[in-house]
């Protein structure tokens, strides 16, 4: 229905949102502010086996397919997680398993949240993103097998 | 006279903290405060020299060599032991077996006294305390000899319901493994009272020390502990090294936990004969750098005296709690009246990575989460505590700061 924005022009605009911030704590209070803003997951979906393993909070994520694109929900416990997560989310829904499969996600590096990727973080950055991608992966295999 | 003026010198913090370099770095740009010390303590310099020196000036496999490095080496090693056994008042250094920490110390006397004295139907006693180091080992033996294991309950202070320790021991209780103080409460568990009673009943008692041997006076002869389990890197040591003090009498009937070099006396294809304590236990060529800087670390604590350090911390401890608490919607978790410099806490509404995160930023360091213990966790219904664990390099300022913050990232987080 909608022309949909390429992955690349999502990530750039989040960059762009990003680079009004000249310090940390308005970067975080903004990541802060999109988590409250974050739709909450029904609680029928809130079930183990949506959970992301390996976050030190509780991270549920769920995705649907529509005519060929992958839509994702997510909630977690934790406020943080929630912004990363719909940051994530604004930036991959939407999109075909391919397209998610190469996106390669670098407004992380830029937006100065890498640190959010790294493995001892345990907070899930990386297992959702994994996740994320885990899913486009499998549409695409029944897409295809 | 000059005891007295000794007791009385205010503890120079300043001093203490020039000896630790890592102090001196700065954390997104911000002096580092590292309030995570129960998980592992900063090393000083002299420990850091020691690890140095060994690999500058005489590095060499222990116990064999007859060269004049092994022979270094081999001195140095044992000297540990020697450090080691004068540090908990061990009646006997071949009672000081080295191991990689507390994990390892564990499972050795699960594996090994555990798998040779515990039968079908006999009762293992721990406590809802415990860090999964000190569950798992048990859990694992329980499966294998169809055994049980029992819980010693936690009230809302986070203490020991003690009353409730002695209704669990029957005659089928064989081991009762303890920690000595909570490494996520900071609650120091009245372990005299719980190894007597147990040997009134003929129980053998395990005491973890991993959050107590740096912070209390340890007297394993006085405790009458039957093992008691040390990590060297949270008493400001390398990692890697760990210390296992057993009895003798008990040492000496158990298997050996490990076969290989060091722990024979006679090998051939049909028999082994194995070596004598300590080494009986000590297989391989053991982690002989760490060890031998392990000294350095005991010997900079016993010097600046574990009775000022205590004080100091407890001071902190206590300065801590109060400016915490002061804070709108912080409660403090784990309140027991004897408590090492643990402060654990929540905030309302507030998920404590969360919280974690932010003070990050701040350049402060604490843990979040469960700190490896899930089961105490469930007991307070909460899924993680914030916890800031003081050392003696720690200062009132740097209080100040985690208080400010904690205010900060509340603001930011309602």
């Amino acid at each position: 229905m909608q022309a949909v924005q390429t992955i690349q022009e999502t990530e750039d605009e989040i960059v762009d949102e990003f680079s009004l911030f000249d310090n940390w704590e308005d970067k975080y209070e903004y990541i802060i502010d999109l988590g409250k803003k974050l739709e909450p997951l029904d609680a029928k979906f809130k079930i183990d086996e949506n959970k992301i393993k390996g976050c030190q909070s509780q991270v549920w994520l769920i995705a649907d397919e529509k005519e060929g694109r992958i839509y994702f929900k997510a909630d977690s416990d934790a406020v943080i997680v929630r912004g990363l997560v719909s940051m994530l989310i604004r930036v991959l829904s939407g999109h075909t398993a391919q397209e998610i499969l190469d996106a390669r996600l670098d407004f992380i590096d830029k937006i100065g949240m890498k640190n959010h990727l790294a493995q001892t973080r345990s907070n899930g950055l990386l297992s959702m993103v994994k996740q994320m991608k885990h899913y486009a992966l499998a549409y695409n295999v029944k897409l295809n097998g | 006279m000059t005891s007295i003026d000794t007791d009385i010198k205010p503890f120079d913090v300043a001093a203490i903290r020039r000896q630790f370099p890592v102090l001196e770095r700065k954390v997104k740009g911000k002096n580092l405060v590292y309030f995570d010390n129960a998980a592992t303590a900063q090393k000083p310099q002299v420990v850091i020299d020691a690890l140095v020196r060994y690999y500058h000036q005489y590095n060499a496999n222990i116990h064999r060599g007859i060269h004049s490095l092994a022979e270094e080496a081999t001195a140095a090693f044992e000297a540990t032991r020697d450090t080691v056994k004068e540090f908990i008042n061990a009646g006997h250094r071949e009672e000081i077996i080295f191991t990689r920490g507390v994990t390892e110390g564990i499972n050795l006397v699960a594996a090994t006294y555990g798998r040779q004295n515990i039968k079908e139907g006999d009762e293992i006693i721990i406590s809802g305390m415990e860090h999964h180091s000190n569950i798992v080992p048990w859990q694992i033996l329980c499966l294998e000899k169809k055994a049980v294991l029992k819980v010693i309950p936690v009230d809302d202070n986070g203490e020991l319901v003690m009353s409730e320790f002695e209704e669990l021991i029957t005659p089928q209780t064989k081991i009762v493994s303890i920690v000595h103080a909570s490494n996520s409460l900071g609650t120091i568990n009245p372990v005299k009272d719980i190894i007597d009673i147990a040997h009134q009943h003929n129980i053998v008692v395990l005491v973890d020390g991993a959050q107590s041997s740096v912070h209390l006076n340890i007297d394993v002869q006085e405790m009458d502990c039957d093992f008691f389990v040390i990590s060297s890197h949270k008493v400001y040591g390398p990692t890697g090294v760990g210390v296992l003090y057993g009895k003798k009498e008990l040492l000496e009937e158990m298997p050996p936990y490990m076969g290989g070099g060091e722990m024979i006396k006679e090998v051939t294809f049909d028999k082994t004969t194995y070596n004598e304590l300590p080494y009986k236990f000590e297989a391989g060529t053991p982690n002989i750098a760490d060890t031998v800087a392990f000294k350095a670390a005991l010997d900079f604590v016993t010097e600046v005296g574990k009775e000022n350090i205590r004080k100091h911390e407890e001071a902190l401890t206590k300065y801590a709690m109060e400016q915490l608490s002061g804070i709108d919607g912080v409660r403090l978790i784990g309140t027991a009246k004897h408590k090492t410099s643990v402060v654990s806490f929540i905030v309302d509404g507030v998920h404590p990575q969360d919280m974690g995160i932010l003070l990050d930023n701040y350049g402060i360091a604490v843990r979040t989460g469960h700190h490896c213990c899930q089961p105490l966790m469930n007991r307070f219904e909460i899924p993680g505590t914030i916890r800031a664990s003081f050392a003696m390099y720690n200062t009132k300022e740097e209080v100040d700061e985690l208080v400010k913050g904690v205010a900060k990232a509340i603001g930011m987080l309602k």
